[in-house]
């Protein structure tokens, strides 16, 4: 396995993998091809990138507690307040940050 | 709210390619501590440094490779190997939805053109086009530019990660594991289009937070996501 250049069983496993992937990246796309765009599917699309997220982060901030909320809620007063995306991420990483070392 | 319908057909250009990989620039300090994880976790299971770029340029989808890592075997059987690939395709599989989602969008492009682009993509560099889309944005070169930075940054600190090891002593202390939580959430401010286009939010993350309680895995994010938008269909503007 450790072989320096690469082993044939490993090259398969990722090209395995890499099958598995793509279709879920292109899947999608390919099928609302073939799907009318109708209000109600427009309206669907429109809504899943907040569900996305919502999706994505809620589980995490949640098992990470106390000081992922402070995070969030800094990240969102900053985006409101002053709609900059790096005045967000850097006002809620030295939030959880802070939090993370003073809080535990 | 912006009506989609009234957008501009898709073109491409210069100046949205870097456009697009400046708006992603917030997110590169986590991609980083995220890419040299990876990196450093492939060379720990003994992957050799051409094997370890194969999957990073192939599979190119960091989350399942932490988890095919995680379980990568001593002996690869066919048996492994299809449970690798069944293992890469559901945690992957939420990207479905990120696709569909760019078809009003993409769709008058010709394939050659969206198709070897969708393989670049990526949820942080989904989430930021869309939100330079939901702004009435249509240079697609935006989703390309982000997507480029994303590969660069996703390589240059794969490879970092796989001959230097973890070079971050220790990620969550600068809170670099929060990065991507904290970016996707302040996107949800311009997301916001009053409170019934947030209904779905909640629906998502209600359902999202059950799953995540009840299933083990990632499971969460793509029932959270099809709930809620799904849930986004039936909600109708007053």
């Amino acid at each position: 396995m450790t072989s320096e250049w690469a082993s044939p069983a490993v090259i398969v496993a990722i090209l395995a993998m890499a099958a598995a992937t793509y279709p879920m990246r292109a899947g999608g796309y390919w099928l609302m091809g073939r799907i009318a765009l109708t209000p109600r599917v427009r309206r669907m699309l429109e809504a899943s990138p907040g569900a996305v997220i919502v999706a994505t982060i809620l589980p995490i901030l949640i098992r990470e507690g106390l000081p992922a909320a402070l995070a969030i809620l800094a990240a969102g007063a900053a985006m409101y307040f002053f709609r900059r995306d790096y005045l967000a991420v850097a006002a809620g990483m030295a939030l959880a940050a802070a939090a993370r070392a003073f809080l535990t | 709210m912006i009506d989609r319908t009234q957008s501009s057909a898709p073109y491409w250009s210069l100046e949205g390619l870097v456009l697009g990989a400046r708006l992603m620039l917030p997110l590169v300090p986590g991609m980083i501590a995220f890419a040299i994880a990876v990196g450093s976790t492939a060379a720990g299971k003994g992957l050799s440094f051409i094997e370890s770029m194969l999957m990073n340029v192939l599979v190119y989808a960091g989350a399942s490779q932490m988890v095919a890592l995680g379980v990568w075997p001593e002996q690869l059987t066919v048996a492994s190997i299809a449970a690798l690939a069944l293992l890469a395709g559901t945690v992957n599989a939420r990207m479905l939805l990120l696709g569909a989602g760019l078809r009003p969008w993409l769709g008058p492009l010709p394939a050659w053109q969206t198709y070897p682009t969708l393989h670049l993509l990526t949820d942080p560099g989904w989430i930021v086009a869309m939100r330079y889309r939901g702004e009435g944005g249509s240079d697609v070169s935006v989703l390309l530019g982000g997507a480029l930075l994303v590969f660069a940054v996703w390589m240059a600190a794969t490879t970092a990660g796989y001959l230097l090891g973890a070079l971050v002593p220790n990620p969550r202390a600068f809170a670099l594991d929060l990065v991507m939580p904290i970016f996707f959430a302040a996107m949800l401010v311009p997301l916001w289009r009053g409170r019934r286009r947030a209904i779905p939010w909640v629906v998502a993350g209600v359902v999202a937070l059950a799953v995540s309680y009840l299933v083990e895995g990632w499971w969460y994010v793509i029932a959270g996501s099809l709930a809620g938008t799904i849930a986004g269909g039936f909600v109708h503007d007053e």
